[in-house]
């Protein structure tokens, strides 16, 4: 109901779309090129394996919140996850648990974490911002819980150092590899998949998608527990990049994620989205962060460029669409209704 | 607005006057609730340690109410439409660091040119959340998640590393954070004096029952010729400028005031209205319940200390009281949907 879009103009509708992913796609290029031709040192292979290393956890959960935000809902605890995640990992290492049953232990909490949400969500049908700001803060708080202040660092060399290390000495890190696998695994299953095919229906509208079929309860509460795994995940990688489990882990870092998504062409009325340009809303947020950071800014106030760039990507959509339906009413002389009036005092 | 009937006699029609009383049962009943889950707390925690219901502990607990109530009375009215306001501890931050400032440079300035000045300042970032909102079209959820990071960035960005010490700021400034009149002290004075008024313009003037009748339905709001665009706009100036009061509230209490001022406060705001009984979905709850929650959230806090529990679990109280509040009112919604259909199929 919040969607502008009319069944009769949903080809330009997609056209554009279409366009979006490509667009943000080739922006990140031009930046990727710019910042290396002008900025010293970002062009070096070492500062790639930095900006990779910087992009991999947003990427990964960024490609569950893909799915969750196409079907119209959001999660914002997965930052949380991931200390809370951080968290339990540091505790348990400390407890003498080898590390070969500690990062499958922690992939099982995350996932048992995103569980919570999909239950609040789909069992008790709560609005999914709402309960994973109360999880956001549950989980968060519970990490400090588990390791209050303190840290965890003496994890074993051989793990930190493949995290950290590279394919072969060059400047591809060694965690890239299962971030692709991951990568084409949901890009084939939201574009290629009935599954997929349901997560879009359920977006666009959840009542017809029940009609056609489609367990749309089932699939949120799963695509949930999806994400908690991975950011269970990107929980076990940050803490072995950094060597460093902590409370405070990624802290903020669920803006990145729904920045980067919705950068992405995915539109936050749920429906729509690829996750091609996903990926490349992460790559253009990364090289942007890494270029300003090389720049000496603070990370508090990169904060400000990654604010500004969430609001613009969902603002830049409508404004597209608005002009678009202007230019379209001039033509035909003829009035057409207003569109979206309604959607800014809506959810 | 359904929660409203839920102690209704069965299968009676209500008239309008009786419906207002049952109304006011219902909005009690929830009220009573937190009433009472205060009162075992406190009876709890004063049998534990005595030191509880010291003078200077109930002043704490005042002190620090105030200035969440005064953030909770804003997010109550921006809920109540059926938007959410997540900047408001960035604001609270900014304005405490540029009031801060001011007051250093100037050390001659009244406290009410302070106050106007943190209420100005807030204004202005409610109304760049409102008219993001309000004409891009967007969900606030989306664009608040924005300006909370760019706002807080922001404050980095001006404050640098440096903070504002107490011996810095005017003697006058400080001693309004402390003073009393009539031995209730200024910053709970400030804190009713708002309740009261955003209550009495919620409870009985058109532009506040308007903001209910936009949280309960957007559509049919602005086809009863309810000027929602513009409403919205305000609620946000509203919560905007009453963040802003805050962070004057918040540096006169501290003393320090530094970039970090108020990081997290949005979660502990959220939590203070959805306990209190603001409905997430819009349309229901008052600037009461949201002050009451504010006292209980307080309380909760300055109770961990008396207890000697580790600090590190009011955060993770703060989620679980959100995830509890939202699945009580789901509770109840479902109940009274049931009854009223039991009823509607006897009539």
């Amino acid at each position: 109901m919040s969607d502008p879009t009319t069944p009769a103009r949903r080809p330009a509708w997609l056209a554009r779309l279409a366009s979006w992913d490509v667009a943000v796609i080739a922006i990140a290029i031009v930046v990727l090129l710019v910042a290396s031709g002008t900025i010293d040192n970002f062009g070096t292979g070492r500062n790639y394996t930095f900006l990779l290393l910087d992009l991999l956890p947003i990427a990964l959960m960024a490609l569950p919140m893909t799915f969750i935000i196409v079907t119209g809902e959001i999660d914002l605890s997965v930052a949380s996850t991931l200390g809370l995640t951080s968290a339990v990992m540091g505790s348990l290492w400390n407890s003498g648990l080898t590390i070969e049953s500690i990062i499958p232990l922690c992939i099982v909490l995350g996932a048992v974490l995103g569980a919570v949400n999909g239950f609040f969500v789909t069992v008790l049908k709560l609005p999914s911002l709402a309960v994973t700001i109360g999880t956001m803060a549950l989980y968060r708080g519970l990490a400090f819980v588990v390791l209050g202040d303190s840290a965890v660092a003496d994890f074993p060399q051989s793990y930190t150092s493949w995290v950290t290390g590279t394919l072969g000495g060059g400047p591809i890190p060694n965690v890239l590899v299962p971030l692709v696998i991951l990568a084409i695994v949901f890009g084939v299953v939201l574009h290629a998949t009935p599954i997929g095919r349901g997560v879009f229906a359920a977006g666009a509208s959840d009542t017809a998608a029940r009609f056609a079929g489609i367990r749309t309860g089932r699939t949120k509460f799963w695509l949930y527990v999806v994400s908690g795994a991975v950011a269970g995940l990107a929980g076990v990688l940050w803490t072995l990049r950094y060597s460093s489990a902590r409370a405070d882990n990624g802290f903020g870092l669920e803006l990145a994620v729904v920045a980067a998504v919705l950068l992405g062409g995915v539109s936050i009325f749920g429906g729509k989205g690829t996750l091609p340009g996903v990926l490349g809303g992460v790559v253009l947020l990364s090289a942007l962060q890494n270029a300003l950071r090389l720049q000496d800014v603070s990370n508090e106030a990169l904060n400000i460029v990654t604010g500004v760039l969430l609001i613009i990507s969902v603002l830049l959509p409508n404004i597209l669409f608005s002009a678009r339906a202007a230019l379209q009413r001039r033509r035909r002389r003829s009035p057409s209704p207003k569109a979206g009036a309604l959607a800014g005092a809506e959810q | 607005m359904n929660a409203t009937k839920v102690a209704a006699p069965p299968p009676r029609q209500a008239s309008p006057g009786e419906r207002r009383s049952v109304f006011g049962t219902v909005f009690k009943a929830r009220e009573s609730g937190i009433v009472l889950a205060l009162i075992v707390l406190v009876v709890f925690t004063a049998t534990q340690n005595s030191r509880f219901l010291s003078g200077q502990s109930i002043r704490d607990i005042l002190l620090g109410t105030a200035i969440l109530a005064v953030l909770a009375v804003g997010q109550a009215v921006v809920m109540i439409t059926r938007n959410i306001d997540l900047s408001v501890g960035s604001v609270l931050g900014l304005s405490a660091f540029a009031v801060g400032t001011m007051l250093r440079d100037n050390p001659g300035l009244p406290v009410i040119v302070a106050l106007l000045a943190g209420l100005v300042v807030g204004a202005a970032c409610g109304l760049i959340n409102g008219a993001v909102v309000r004409f891009g079209h967007v969900p606030a959820l989306v664009v608040t998640l924005g300006t909370l990071y760019a706002f807080r960035g922001a404050v980095y960005f001006w404050a640098g590393g440096q903070q504002i010490n107490a011996d810095k700021l005017p003697r006058s400034f400080l001693d309004f954070g402390d003073a009393s009149v009539l031995g209730i002290p200024w910053l709970v004075l400030i804190a009713v004096l708002v309740m009261v008024i955003a209550g009495v313009v919620l409870r009985n003037y058109r532009g506040g029952r308007e903001l209910y009748a936009m949280g309960s339905s957007p559509q049919a709001a602005q086809l009863a010729g309810i000027k929602v665009g513009r409403n919205t706009t305000i609620a946000f100036l509203v919560s905007g400028a009453l963040a802003g009061l805050a962070g004057v509230l918040f540096a006169a209490r501290f003393g320090t005031v530094d970039a970090a001022a108020g990081t997290g406060y949005e979660l502990n705001v959220v939590a203070a209205a959805v306990v209190g009984g603001v409905a997430v979905f819009g349309g229901s709850g008052s600037v009461w319940g949201a002050s009451l929650g504010a006292l209980l959230l307080t309380v909760i806090g300055s109770a961990l200390a008396v207890l000697d529990i580790d600090q590190f679990w009011q955060q993770a109280i703060v989620g679980a009281l959100i995830l509890l509040a939202i699945g009580a009112d789901r509770l109840v919604a479902v109940r009274v949907a049931k009854a009223l259909k039991k009823r509607d199929s006897h009539v």
